[in-house]
């Protein structure tokens, strides 16, 4: 079998509960490799989810493979092909950031030349230099989450898991962890990110998976899931700039240009924006926020505009 | 290492198509691309190896137990002989030097209980600040984390018992004891320091901040008060003297003391290594049972 036609994540029928507390209901999932995003408010049950998948749980029932791998049966095999980076920066804070990256590696089985020379190339990659003979707890959040990063490079995974890696994080410290997921998926390592944030699923991800009450509610592309929630909208501005109409459209170019045709006959001197449902509207429709009548009045969630005219 | 192959090239992509670099254009098998580590992780020894290093190393820079671990055997064993010794009688003659004899081994034990007690805090920082789960995601036995711990407790309180033995021997203390004698003593609180640092491993995991795991080492500074080890049983009073002459403290004091005055241990050398073996079997069996369940509580 051919490496291209593998399912990073199969899975069929999984439940999970915690003291009869069902957290993850009956979910079925299959995703190629890339990078993915389990998207969901607090307490969806992405971080078990994500747990069950890195061999840390068990599930109650269902069955479920990682490239290919049984989390239970072959956990060995499967923990060398993955890293799991929590929602705390999981290091040793009493140990150097180059002795973490040391420590992991040799846990990871790798020899100890290969170890040493490995963290060396993390350290420079991640900008760590300076800090690489300090211990962790020194370090900032910011320094924390990309040695963490490095970390889960040392053993050159398969599939990156990342529980909301830049919650806490300031912008720029997010951003510059954004680059690093980026390239990381350009190498062609496959990552899959829990977060809350529907801009960083929008971002990074190729397909989002949307969790909400342990259950799958949609996955798809972000175009996908904003298809979903009704195609798009034409908007018809008069010279202020005052919204005088709007028109549902399926968004194609096709569709477009029939409206449009119609549009320029009557008023052929209004300016015209092409509005796609936000990922904020594709969120609060799925997991049942405020109904949907809300949402044109709702300016501020124009991100996705696009100026045709 | 060298990265042979791309981890994931999707299906659909075309040749040369988007931001990946060329090496990754060709669909490859699962089995071509080699795990840069050993398929199955690291082995348990060298796991061990691995995770003892690293506790020595949070040992050897916690400077503050090392501090403390110096400077408790040192202040008790100060306290006992300059200020009670002269005053105490115990046995046929009454003395500093004769209470220093006496006092010894109890003192000894303090010092590496309360220290072996340190266990729960480290052992409860890995599982808060979420580095066990990580660890656990890893491709070796997870327990060997706990391990690694015990081997690093039992090297700091060896050292803080050899800082006692050294200080009891500047103020005077000419143990009688041949070396086979000397061995027996010192393996008894070897063994109580293992038994200590086992239960500790234990209360470690199910403490929930490391504060408070820190704080159940008070017991084991104490326990000793009501032994045998710094008054004779016999004096106290009678509703104290059944716990203190069955606790487990008090057949290795008692044993211990026998040993290094040059005597045989008789059957308080056997009950304390019972007392000791009982408790890390109860321990051991608890932390295997608890350990698993505390996956992905962090």
């Amino acid at each position: 079998m051919s490496y291209a036609d593998e399912r990073l994540v199969e899975i069929s029928g999984l439940s999970k509960s915690f003291a009869s507390q069902p957290v993850l209901r009956d979910l079925d999932l299959s995703l190629p490799p890339g990078v993915h995003a389990l998207l969901g408010p607090n307490g969806a049950g992405k971080t078990t989810l994500v747990s069950i998948l890195s061999t840390l749980l068990r599930p109650d029932a269902g069955r479920v493979r990682v490239l290919g791998l049984d989390p239970v049966r072959d956990r060995r095999r499967l923990q060398s092909m993955i890293t799991l980076t929590g929602q705390h920066a999981a290091l040793d804070g009493q140990l150097t950031g180059i002795e973490n990256l040391e420590m992991l590696g040799g846990l990871f089985g790798l020899e100890r030349a290969t170890t040493r020379r490995r963290a060396a190339e993390l350290i420079e990659r991640f900008d760590l230099g300076s800090a690489a003979r300090r211990r962790a707890a020194t370090y900032s959040g910011g320094m924390r989450r990309k040695l963490d990063l490095a970390a889960s490079l040392i053993a050159d995974p398969r599939l990156i898991l990342l529980d909301e890696p830049t919650t806490g994080l300031d912008t720029r410290s997010r951003q510059a962890l954004w680059e690093e997921i980026r390239a990381l998926a350009a190498a062609g390592t496959s990552v899959l990110l829990t977060t809350q944030y529907l801009d960083e699923a929008d971002v990074l991800a190729d397909r989002i998976v949307v969790l909400h009450g342990g259950r799958i509610v949609a996955g798809g592309t972000a175009a996908e899931l904003k298809e979903r929630v009704g195609g798009s909208t034409i908007e018809l501005h008069d010279a202020a700039g005052r919204l005088v109409e709007e028109i549902p459209t399926r968004g194609d170019a096709n569709d477009v240009a029939r409206q449009l045709a119609d549009v320029a006959e009557v008023s052929p001197q209004a300016s015209v924006l092409v509005r796609r449902p936000s990922l904020d509207e594709v969120f609060l429709t799925l997991t049942g926020g405020p109904a949907r009548d809300d949402r044109h009045q709702d300016r501020n969630q124009d991100r996705n505009q696009e100026v045709l005219a | 290492m060298t990265r042979t192959e791309p981890a994931a090239a999707p299906a659909d992509a075309p040749d040369g198509a988007g931001p990946r670099p060329p090496q990754n254009t060709a669909p490859t098998s699962v089995a071509v691309r080699p795990a840069p580590g050993r398929p199955g992780g690291a082995g348990l020894i060298s796991a061990l190896g691995i995770v003892s290093r690293r506790s020595l190393r949070h040992a050897s820079r916690d400077v503050e137990s090392m501090l403390m671990a110096v400077l408790l055997p040192v202040m008790l064993m100060l306290i006992f002989v300059f200020v009670m010794g002269e005053a105490m009688a115990v046995g046929e003659s009454a003395g500093r030097e004769e209470y220093l004899a006496y006092v010894l081994p109890a003192i000894a034990l303090t010092t590496a209980g309360f220290g072996a007690s340190h266990t729960a805090v480290v052992v409860s920082n890995d599982l808060t600040t979420g580095l066990m789960d990580r660890l656990r995601t890893m491709p070796f036995p997870a327990v060997t984390v706990l391990l690694g711990h015990v081997v690093s407790s039992m090297a700091r309180n060896l050292t803080a018992t050899a800082v006692v033995l050294g200080l009891a021997a500047l103020l005077g203390f000419r143990p009688a004891a041949d070396l086979p004698q000397l061995a027996a003593a010192l393996g008894l609180i070897a063994l109580w320091i293992l038994a200590v640092t086992c239960v500790f491993t234990f209360i470690g995991l199910l403490a929930g901040s490391a504060e408070a795991a820190g704080g159940y080492g008070f017991i084991l500074l104490f326990l000793p008060y009501i032994s045998s080890g710094f008054a004779p049983v016999e004096t106290m009073p009678d509703w104290l003297q059944g716990f203190a002459a069955h606790q487990p403290m008090t057949p290795i004091i008692d044993a211990a003391r026998e040993l290094l005055a040059g005597d045989a241990a008789g059957s308080a050398g056997w009950i304390g290594v019972l007392w000791c073996v009982g408790i890390i079997v109860a321990a051991v069996g608890l932390t295997t049972v608890v350990f698993p369940r505390r996956a992905g509580r962090g």
